[in-house]
């Protein structure tokens, strides 16, 4: 369970995080939805702790990540913006590195990426070099190695990016699979159709506030429109960022 | 630190590129070329100074003595050429002998009698023709003087009111030195070059690759993540080191080091001894580029900062070669002068105090570990993390 309270970061005198508060459960996907700019990726990379928050407070199950970082990264599962893998290494070798990165021993990380590789479809490529993988590859093998020590907690920032109809299924199948494990799922996305199929719970980010708050019938009531794409738009007053 | 530590090794060792620049080229081109240079110029020089030499004589007949003597001496007397400057020129002739017309008189008169020796000293391939012939005049001068003065009743050891004897106690090793002296320059690049391409590729080339954030989310100090780049880094280096020392070694037994009158003293011992004596600078070299390569958001803007300090292992070989000053105790607390003149000294076949070598490692040590601190508290600033920052 992840929970913020009033967030802010600046950089220098751009202020990328205003006030952020939002709490995500157990066994729910909460999507953090907003245009390009927000302040999605920033608050994200607050709670996993490689930015320092200005002001505010945050907990992962009860942890500060201020006070006890790496216990907090211990409990997440992250697969940021930046995908970042390893051409010279096979997949298999970039899920082992962060399962030794995790401290995992090698039959743990042996059965777990066995198992990943199943949930994942990743059996065709996993022993090849990750260099020329497609976006659906990469996102698979970046998933696989951020789930290799099975967080409780699992951040996502824009999964769905660059991912084509099929490769997108697959993701929404295994997002939704975890959510039955009762795992804790945040993800960011500025794609409307992505929150409308797979959120329990839609925290709308504008200009680093929160705009809006709720599962998506409460977000369609609260803004009086039919289609959530309209409530969107009446919700941070604008219709900036949509079209990217 | 140690999962960190052998990826780094594994990735790198994959990709056949730093393979063969870092491990291969590196290491091997420098003794290689040393040694093809060496052999070469002794080979020629050998050459010269065996072959018979051949001198164009113009105006022979003024000094049929002279000319005659030459033969004697082995010279092979050519004919006159019509334009001799001309022939100098273009590299026809090195040296050409001109006898002017009023030789015989000056010589009856017993003035000086004036010969001209033709060359360009800016040819350097010239100058062991130009000392064969200058010596052979001198010799016949001296001679021809002598009679006359013996022949007038004197002495000729009148003439002579100096006898300089130079006693040269260098010796075959300290004579080989000379030709080492370039080894602490080698020695050190190396060190660098061996470290460049795996600091950059784990510093600047994570965050290229857009790597380095996913990273420094796992569970582990960011001063270890570093700590693993670093080894792998050093280890790199010390691979490159190792390997080009071995070359070096096995290289300079192919020099014909009898013909050329000295012995190169490096052997393995030797070799061995260096290679403990540059360890910390492997260190400490993988510690400064980590630095620098650290603050670079691309491979490239790297490449660019790490050129600027690629001349820092050439600074003690350029303070020796413009200062040659004996060693010093000072000298071996300095990073980097310290290798550089005990491993001169080493090469000169002096014994080398165990003190010297425990102050040149214990003080460039200090600053290796020094900049590796540096190096590990790098990542705890967001700046270095993200492409933005």
């Amino acid at each position: 369970m992840i929970e913020a309270r009033h967030l802010r970061k600046c950089f220098g005198d751009v202020v990328a995080v205003d006030d952020v508060s939002f709490r995500a459960e157990d066994g729910q996907i909460t999507g953090l939805l907003g245009p390009n700019g927000a302040g999605k990726t920033t608050t994200l990379r607050m709670l996993y702790t490689l930015l320092k928050p200005d002001s505010g407070d945050m907990t992962v199950d009860g942890i500060d990540p201020r006070r006890e970082p790496l216990a907090v990264k211990r409990r997440l599962g992250v697969v940021p913006d930046s995908r970042g893998l390893y051409d010279r290494l096979t997949a298999r070798e970039n899920v082992r590195y962060y399962g030794e990165l995790q401290g995992l021993d090698r039959a743990t990380i042996d059965a777990r990426t066995h198992r990943l590789a199943q949930l994942l479809g990743m059996q065709d490529f996993i022993e090849r070099r990750t260099e020329g993988f497609s976006q659906g590859q990469r996102v698979k093998v970046a998933i696989a190695r951020a789930m290799v020590h099975d967080p409780k907690t699992v951040l996502l920032d824009e999964p769905s990016n660059g991912l084509d109809v099929m490769s997108t299924r697959a993701l929404r199948h295994y997002l939704l699979g975890l959510r039955e494990e009762g795992r804790c799922v945040v993800l960011s996305t500025h794609i409307m159709q992505e929150v409308a199929a797979l959120c329990d719970r839609i925290v709308i980010i504008a200009h680093g506030r929160i705009a809006a708050d709720g599962s998506a019938e409460q977000l369609l009531a609260r803004a009086g429109k039919s289609s959530l794409e309209d409530a969107f738009v009446t919700l941070i007053g604008s219709d900036e960022g949509l079209l990217a | 630190m140690m999962a960190v530590f052998k990826k780094e090794l594994l990735e790198n060792l994959r990709d056949r590129r730093v393979v063969v620049n870092t491990l291969l080229l590196g290491p091997l081109a420098a003794p290689l070329i040393f040694v093809a240079i060496i052999w070469f110029t002794v080979q020629q020089t050998i050459d010269r100074a065996e072959t018979a030499l051949e001198l164009v004589v113009v105006g022979a007949e003024h000094a049929p003595n002279l000319v005659g003597w030459l033969r004697q001496q082995g010279v092979v007397v050519k004919d006159p050429l019509d334009d001799p400057e001309q022939a100098i020129r273009e590299e026809e002739e090195e040296v050409i002998l001109r006898i002017p017309a009023d030789f015989p008189e000056a010589w009856r008169s017993g003035r000086p009698a004036v010969v001209e020796v033709l060359t360009d000293r800016s040819r350097r391939y010239a100058g062991t023709s130009l000392s064969r012939v200058e010596g052979l005049l001198q010799g016949y001068s001296r001679q021809i003087g002598h009679l006359r003065l013996q022949l007038r009743g004197v002495t000729p050891d009148l003439a002579q009111a100096l006898r300089v004897q130079t006693v040269d106690l260098s010796t075959p090793e300290s004579r080989g030195g000379l030709i080492l002296a370039f080894l602490p320059y080698v020695v050190l690049i190396t060190v660098f070059i061996g470290a460049m391409h795996m600091a950059i590729d784990t510093t600047s080339g994570e965050r290229e690759r857009r790597s380095l954030e996913p990273l420094l989310i796992n569970p582990l100090p960011r001063w270890q993540i570093m700590g693993g780049k670093l080894l792998a880094t050093t280890v790199f280096a010390l691979a490159t080191l190792g390997l080009g020392l071995i070359a070096f070694t096995w290289a300079l037994k192919l020099l014909p080091t009898a013909q050329m009158n000295m012995s190169l003293n490096l052997d393995w011992k030797v070799a061995l001894t260096a290679f403990v004596l540059v360890l910390p600078v492997a260190l400490l070299a993988s510690g400064l580029l980590i630095i620098l390569a650290a603050f670079a958001k691309s491979f490239r803007e790297a490449q660019s900062y790490i050129g600027l300090v690629m001349f820092i292992p050439m600074i003690p070989s350029f303070w020796i070669l413009i200062n040659p000053s004996r060693l010093e105790i000072w000298m071996t607390w300095v990073p980097l002068l310290s290798q550089s003149i005990l491993i001169l000294e080493m090469v000169r076949g002096e014994t080398i105090e165990a003190v010297w070598m425990l102050t040149s490692f214990v003080s460039t040590g200090a600053l290796a570990l020094l900049l590796a601190v540096i190096a590990g508290s790098l990542y705890n600033r967001p700046g270095l993390i993200f492409g933005d920052g």
